[in-house]
């Protein structure tokens, strides 16, 4: 029966588009399994259902500031002036059915959105994943992240409650601290003084086609260059930087991942069923003249409200301007370096390291002690900068003194990202080097044996080679190129002498900084055998791997297969 | 269907360590017996491949249980589905109760829907799918050199028949031509809005307009008060439904016993100890809408910004840089609170142009 639906619909198709060999490639491809491999799932799965459920609010929302009396079902409001937007939102939330729910499906899947993108993000950056060849699917990333950010301001400023209202409020006055073009674009994009009658409208089309269209654009983009890369995968027996193990799209991966649709689409749907989010009709319709303290944005908004909130009061007036440093460099910088940062970084590290090779097997974070403690140092310095976006509530809940709140914050966010650094790094080093006494004395299995001497020792069982191969360390970059040897990545190749070149060397040695193996040459080693004789059969150039262990009882050199990625030619020359 | 069951039946061929290698293997998921097999080539067409899929589980007795339990999870999502459209027909919304009625019934069909299916597909990845561990070459991503070259002989030859580079007067003028076109959408936004012009620097507030309460938009006599006190919101009165305007003039006041206002506060501008400031934050430009009493502190909800109402409400802590500008009232002939004039400086947040 199968066979005769495949003749019949498969050949109609094949007839005309000619698909056989290219769907049965794509039904082939194989998807390498993970835990954190669902996070960008999740981010994906969101998108979709944020057009679904988008589409059906835009059915019976009115974009439109124009000054209404309500009179709907939510009698609290009665006879009160807002907003068309404000209104027809309130129409959705209690006269619409399913209204509420589509509503707070749409806002909690907004969130999920911004957290899974985070999540998914710090998983590439900690696994090392955007390093050759996805240099540009990482770019993609941060602009979808930034993308989702505006996209959800925008999204949660169009009920036109009383607390989108300030958000857009801050806005406006954010856009005001610009240096000269400040003003008008404030005025531009509201169309005249704030609020005006023009925003809700602009921001919606900004909201519904615009962004989510540059969305949808970029997510395809970021699909295709995965699908084409092929995924990477974590380290395992078996895996190498020149094969891709795991289960293949049809029917496994189309399966599981139709599952896990189900299982965001279910968490979103609970969540919007039983936690209440974005309870407009309490916040009141926008005015001008209220606020209502404890106010929060949206979670991922929060890190640049806490950064306003921790800026010190400076502003200059120069010449009968005005500079609002108090204003536009907190809402400009910390975000601003960070994102520049994370879009440098596999640059940045490719010229420090050298390391031009391929990478399809991630790192684990621990066999990067220094970019797993920079990551983290990151993470604290935003984490310091979110809290300090609810610092009202903080110094409520856990009754400590307002004021006091944003001092432990001033002083934490230069503090507390080098105690992270310092902390994570040792942290690292240490697993490193639990995981090379396992490798070199195996699991202690809890015998103790009395030997004939008198002697008692434990009992070690070598580890097993599923074990091995994820305790590896993975190969080292070969090395900083030799002098003036040219660069083949676009990046001005400043050679190793001379100030750059001293500087370059000296980040090296603290980006590699790893656990000596015993017997291998240094952080920067180079090339060749160790004398393990377990190399023997990599090409020349290969950096020295895992196995230098020269345990005479175990064969530990699982990162062999791993150390030699050079399939496209342009690895380092040999010095 | 039945030709093959996927176990034994699978050609006991030992894979090729050569380089070229196998290129696709069927790995051993433990505890099943090996199995790999040489996936050989793709296929010319001519020869179909092996079976690279075992077509059953493992455990048949095992995959029995889940296939119940599978069927079992996607009934109760039928159910649930089911249940949804009830629950929509059903129940009627309109107020707050019966729309948490409706919420509840809706939300939580449409999750057990969800679950239903998403544990149904699970159990029947996991339990009835054999499994099968695939291990495929990557190709390099980078062309042969060869094909790079050609490519770039194509390139090259295009570039050469079109002229494009021989002919500077052509490129130019073609690039000439593009970029007006290419700032126009630019200039395009030009109506967005209006030049801010002096706009920022003005409210409503003018000599003689009343001051009147927020919301129950009654003028104020100082006699009001009986004693100091509170903080009370006022608006210009005859704008209450006018938004831009308040957005600008809202105000404050505020009644001190005599002797506490001090400097930098005007005392001109005030009337029987009552003192009023701009409500609109000097910040980002939040209602500034909390006060403390007993230290006679503005406090702006949004950054936190503390402003120190008896002495001109200069900034004692947070982010504004500059105090909340003082508004000029005194009393009209009827003896209600109204301004002296407008506000003698810009309110709200910093702009450039103010200077």
């Amino acid at each position: 029966m199968a066979n005769r639906a495949l003749d019949g619909v498969g050949g109609f198709l094949d007839d005309r588009f000619r698909g056989a060999k290219s769907f049965r490639t794509l039904f082939k491809k194989i998807f390498p399994d993970h835990w954190t491999f669902l996070l960008g799932e999740i981010a994906l799965y969101c998108f979709i259902i944020l057009l679904l459920t988008g589409t059906f609010l835009t059915f019976f929302f009115q974009p439109s500031m124009t000054d209404v009396i309500y009179h709907g079902s939510y009698t609290h409001l009665d006879g009160i002036r807002m907003s068309e937007a404000y209104a027809s939102t309130l129409n959705i939330s209690f006269d619409v059915r399913g209204g509420l729910l589509m509503r707070q499906i749409h806002h909690w899947a907004a969130d999920l959105f911004m957290a899974a993108i985070f999540a998914h993000m710090l998983r590439i950056f900690f696994t090392g994943a955007y390093r050759k060849p996805r240099e540009v699917n990482w770019l993609i990333g941060i602009v979808l992240l930034t993308l989702g950010m505006l996209e959800g301001l925008f999204g949660y400023s169009l009920p036109d409650d009383l607390l989108s209202g300030a958000g857009l409020r801050i806005l406006e006055g954010v856009m005001q601290s610009i240096p000269i073009v400040g003003t008008y674009l404030a005025f531009f994009l509201f169309g005249g003084a704030f609020p005006g009658h023009l925003i809700i409208p602009r921001l919606y089309i900004l909201h519904v086609l615009l962004i989510p269209g540059l969305i949808l654009a970029l997510i395809t983009a970021h699909l295709f260059i995965m699908f084409h890369q092929k995924h990477t995968q974590m380290p395992g027996k078996g895996r190498t930087d020149k094969n891709v193990v795991g289960a293949p799209l049809y029917p496994y991966f189309m399966a599981k991942t139709g599952a896990f649709f189900f299982f965001t689409f279910a968490a979103l749907a609970l969540a919007s069923t039983f936690a209440q989010i974005n309870p407009v009709w309490l916040y009141g319709p926008y005015t001008p003249v209220a606020m209502s303290a404890g106010s929060q944005p949206d979670f991922y908004m929060g890190m640049l409200e806490g950064a306003l909130r921790v800026m010190v009061p400076w502003e200059w007036n120069v010449a009968g301007h005005t500079f609002s440093f108090n204003v536009f460099l907190p809402a400009l910088l910390p975000l601003g370096i960070i994102f520049t940062a994370a879009a440098l970084w596999p640059f940045i590290e490719q010229w420090i390291t050298g390391d031009k090779r391929e990478h399809h097997v991630n790192d684990r974070p621990r066999n990067a002690p220094t970019r797993t403690a920079l990551g983290m140092a990151v993470i604290t310095f935003y984490g310091v900068l979110w809290l300090e976006g609810a610092n009202d509530i903080i110094a409520d809940h856990l009754n400590i003194a307002l004021y006091t709140t944003t001092r432990i914050a001033q002083v934490s966010m230069f503090v507390a990202p080098v105690l992270a650094y310092i902390i994570t790094k040792r942290i690292c080093l240490g697993l490193q080097r639990k995981d090379l006494h396992l490798l070199e004395h195996g699991v202690e299995t809890g015998i103790i044996r009395q030997m004939p001497s008198g002697e008692f020792i434990e009992i070690t069982r070598p580890v097993s080679e599923e074990e091995q191969a994820k305790l590896a360390f993975p190969a080292r970059p070969p090395g900083l190129p030799a002098p003036d040897s040219a660069d083949e990545n676009g990046i001005p190749a400043p050679g190793t002498r001379g100030a750059i070149g001293k500087v370059r060397a000296r980040l090296n040695t603290i980006l590699t900084e790893s656990v000596e193996l015993p017997g291998s040459n240094g952080h920067t080693n180079g090339h060749g055998a160790d004398g393990s004789g377990q190399a023997q059969d990599e090409p020349e150039h290969a950096a020295v791997p895992a196995g230098g262990v020269p345990d005479g009882s175990q064969e530990i050199a699982p990162g062999a297969g791993q150390a030699d990625s050079g399939s496209s030619g342009d690895d380092a020359p040999d010095q | 269907m039945s030709e093959t069951n996927g176990h034994g039946e699978l050609p006991d061929e030992t894979p090729d360590e050569t380089p070229a290698g196998p290129h696709r293997v069927i790995g051993t998921p433990p505890p099943a017996e090996a199995r790999t097999l040489l996936g050989g080539r793709e296929p010319d067409g001519d020869r179909p491949a092996p079976r690279e899929l075992p077509a059953d589980p493992a455990d048949l007795r095992k995959a029995k249980v889940a296939e119940r339990l599978v069927a079992a999870c996607f009934i109760v999502a039928m159910l649930a589905g089911i249940g949804f459209i009830a629950a929509y027909i059903g129940l009627e919304v309109h107020s707050v109760d019966a729309v948490l009625r409706s919420n509840l019934a809706l939300g939580t069909s449409l999750s057990v829907a969800f679950l239903g299916l998403a544990f149904g597909a699970t159990i029947w990845v996991r339990h009835l799918m054999p499994e099968v561990e695939i291990t495929e070459a990557r190709k390099p991503l980078a062309s042969p050199a060869e094909d790079r070259a050609a490519f770039a002989e194509t390139f090259t030859e295009g570039a050469d028949a079109s002229q494009f580079a021989k002919r500077p007067l052509l490129r130019r003028t073609l690039i000439a031509a593009t970029l007006p076109i290419a700032v126009a959408p630019i200039v395009l936004l030009r109506d967005m809005g209006p030049l801010p012009g002096t706009s920022l620097r003005h409210t409503v507030w003018r000599k003689g307009l009343r001051l009147v309460e927020d919301v129950s938009n009654t003028p104020i006599r100082p006699a009001d008060f009986s004693s100091p006190g509170g903080m009370i919101t006022v608006i210009p009165e005859g704008y209450q439904d006018d938004d831009d305007a308040l957005a600008k003039a809202a105000t404050i006041i505020i009644k001190f016993a005599p002797g506490e206002l001090q400097h930098p506060t005007v005392l001109n501008w005030t009337v029987d100890g009552i003192v009023a400031y701009s409500k609109i934050c000097t910040h980002v430009g939040c209602p500034v809408s909390l006060y403390e009493q007993t230290t006679h502190h503005i406090l702006c909800p949004c950054h936190q910004s503390t402003f120190n109402a008896p002495k001109g409400a200069q900034v004692i802590f947070g982010p504004a840089a500059r105090p909340l500008p003082q508004l000029p009232i005194t009393t009209d002939a009827e003896g209600y609170l109204v301004a002296q004039s407008d506000f003698h400086e810009p309110v709200g947040p910093s702009f450039w142009e103010r200077g």
